[in-house]
């Protein structure tokens, strides 16, 4: 990693700074710090999805693991906002471990490891809305506590930055992957397993580590929803929602790379707020027309239009 | 021969067998590979050629038998085990990572002996050259020429700096000029320190290459040997051409 490629992040960086220091409209500014929040969900999955091949469908456990158990932490235990924020990342890598572990080890590829990663979400889903210690379905709520030292903040610019921050370094970390032994193995995997094994790649050891650092990454997340909403319930920790935005922001903005998940969950999010705004009178309307231009973005993805473009024009200039 | 009672030979298959359901695949297959040669596995199509290097390679769990690499038993361990332990091998089928250019191809088998980036791609670089890759280097795998590809094949299974190569029928399906090209590589390889044991179809390329050659037919060894005696071997020749075919051929002789 050279610090050349690590400019665009850098810039992105800057960029959300700026936009925090003079975007005073909540709603644009709830808008971004959603977004973020995806993207860094979305990252997570690209880790293991766009980089590895591992389609999984179900990385709302992990996400729901991260915000459950620093809210827990928080609620329950009285422990400080960042050690809970730190010990849910943690949990959700464990569960990732674990998770793959059990998966992986049982050479599951596929639809079949897509339908085991939502079974394993599911479960957790009714768990949470079952037990005492989540809240059950009442949800579970943070008491508000201003304060940086509580990572709480009154003003959603400051949300903006702290979503900014982390999304650069899931950005940083996804680079560093790329620019790694694990991230050839992982992406040798991803094309071909057995070519990869021939050459000495050890799978499972490369899998379950992929699935730790994705599940890490969502758990973040996770946890940052929570800060920020400071209610979460088994629906929205768990619920299948996140699972579908974290794998379709990279499958849109361009899996496998470092900025598709935020180019994809700003597509998204852009499409879904943008239709509900112009048409949202007529109910039902606007989800009926997101669908339409999903289908459209899926099509003809906006990361290869330039490259399209590009060929299209070079095919013209040829003799 | 310098230690007491070792094995001469530095790859050692000892009676595998594998078998598939009521069909044994291959049986009993004993036969010995020597320490920087270049050795040919030949025999008819089905002979269950592409089973034993699978069974060798780690890729299929023998039914019976031992193989032993350098004096060390490895039956059943797994592939990427075998590529630490210095066995590499290549595919019939091509396996490129096909969105992946040829220097990043390369660069995840020298990953193995080498953790960081520049090294690997370095070596990489080194090992496509030495297969004549160097003009592809940046073109996607999939872009490549049959015969490209499968020179990636060697060139992956190589920048893992194997002790053994076993080569699964690389030289099929690629013309004259290529060919011609190719074999002075392969020596190149051998001359370099690394043993061979090929699967090979193309006559002319395992009479020039090899100094031993075993045959594999209906899942025996039935014949080992030097080349030039092998091919006259009469089990061999009704191997390949069907019973009686050795006398008739004689005859006309």
């Amino acid at each position: 990693m050279t610090a050349r490629e690590t400019l665009p992040i850098l810039g992105f960086l800057i960029g959300a700074v700026l936009v925090s220091l003079f975007v005073t409209s909540n709603v644009v500014l709830n808008f971004l710090v959603f977004t973020l929040i995806l993207a860094i969900a979305a990252q997570g999955w690209n880790l293991l999805g766009g980089y590895g091949g591992q389609y999984s469908f179900g990385h709302a456990a992990f996400f729901g693991m991260g915000a459950y158990v620093s809210a827990i932490l928080q609620q329950r235990f009285g422990v400080n906002a960042y050690p809970a924020v730190a010990f849910g990342i943690a949990a959700a890598a464990v569960l990732g471990y674990a998770i793959g572990a059990m998966v992986f080890r049982a050479g599951l590829r596929g639809s079949y490891f897509a339908l085991v990663t939502l079974a394993f979400a599911e479960v957790l889903r009714i768990l949470a809305n079952a037990t005492e210690i989540t809240g059950g379905a009442a949800g579970l709520l943070i008491s508000l506590n201003l304060g940086a030292g509580n990572l709480q903040f009154a003003d959603r610019s400051s949300f903006l930055i702290l979503g900014a921050v982390l999304l650069a370094l899931a950005m940083l970390i996804t680079l560093a992957l790329e620019k790694s032994r694990l991230g050839a193995q992982l992406v040798a995997v991803r094309e071909n397993e057995s070519a990869a094994a021939a050459l000495g790649v050890d799978i499972l050891a490369v899998k379950l580590r992929a699935i730790s650092l994705s599940a890490a990454l969502t758990g973040a997340a996770g946890a940052l929803y929570a800060q920020y909403f400071l209610y979460i319930d088994s629906n929205i920790a768990f619920g299948t929602w996140i699972s579908v935005e974290a794998l379709l922001a990279p499958i849109i903005g361009g899996a496998g790379t470092v900025f598709g998940p935020l180019i994809g969950a700003l597509i998204l999010q852009g499409l879904s707020e943008g239709t509900k705004l112009l048409i949202g009178k007529i109910p039902g309307l606007d989800l009926i027309i997101f669908g339409v231009l999903l289908i459209l973005v899926v099509r003809f993805p906006l990361h290869r239009i330039p490259g399209l473009l590009a060929a299209r024009w070079r095919g013209k200039g040829a003799p | 021969m310098t230690g007491q009672g070792r094995d001469p030979a530095f790859l050692a298959v000892r009676d595998l067998t594998k078998r598939f359901g009521g069909l044994t695949a291959v049986s009993e297959a004993t036969f010995d590979v020597r320490e920087g040669s270049i050795t040919g596995l030949i025999g008819p199509n089905g002979a269950g050629k592409t089973t034993l290097f699978a069974m060798i390679a780690g890729f299929e769990q023998p039914s019976a038998g031992l193989v032993l690499l350098d004096g060390e038993e490895i039956t059943g361990r797994k592939p990427h085990d075998l590529a630490k332990l210095g066995l590499a091998r290549t595919f019939q089928i091509v396996q490129p990572f096909a969105g992946l250019s040829v220097r990043e191809n390369i660069a995840v088998g020298a990953f193995l002996r080498l953790p960081k980036r520049r090294d690997a791609l370095a070596l990489a670089e080194q090992v496509g050259q030495r297969l004549g890759l160097g003009p592809q280097l940046d073109k996607p795998a999939a872009a490549l020429t049959v015969a490209g590809r499968k020179r990636l094949e060697v060139a992956r299974a190589l920048a893992t700096r194997p002790r053994i190569l076993l080569l699964d029928e690389v030289l099929a399906g690629l013309n004259p000029s290529e060919l011609r090209d190719f074999l002075p590589v392969l020596q190149d390889i051998r001359a370099g320190g690394v043993t061979i044991l090929m699967i090979e179809h193309v006559m002319q390329a395992v009479m020039s290459l090899c100094e031993h050659v075993h045959v594999l037919a209906g899942g025996r060894i039935i014949a080992s040997g030097e080349a030039a005696e092998v091919v006259r071997n009469p089990a061999v020749i009704e191997a390949y051409l069907g019973p009686g075919a050795a006398q008739r051929l004689a005859a006309h002789a």
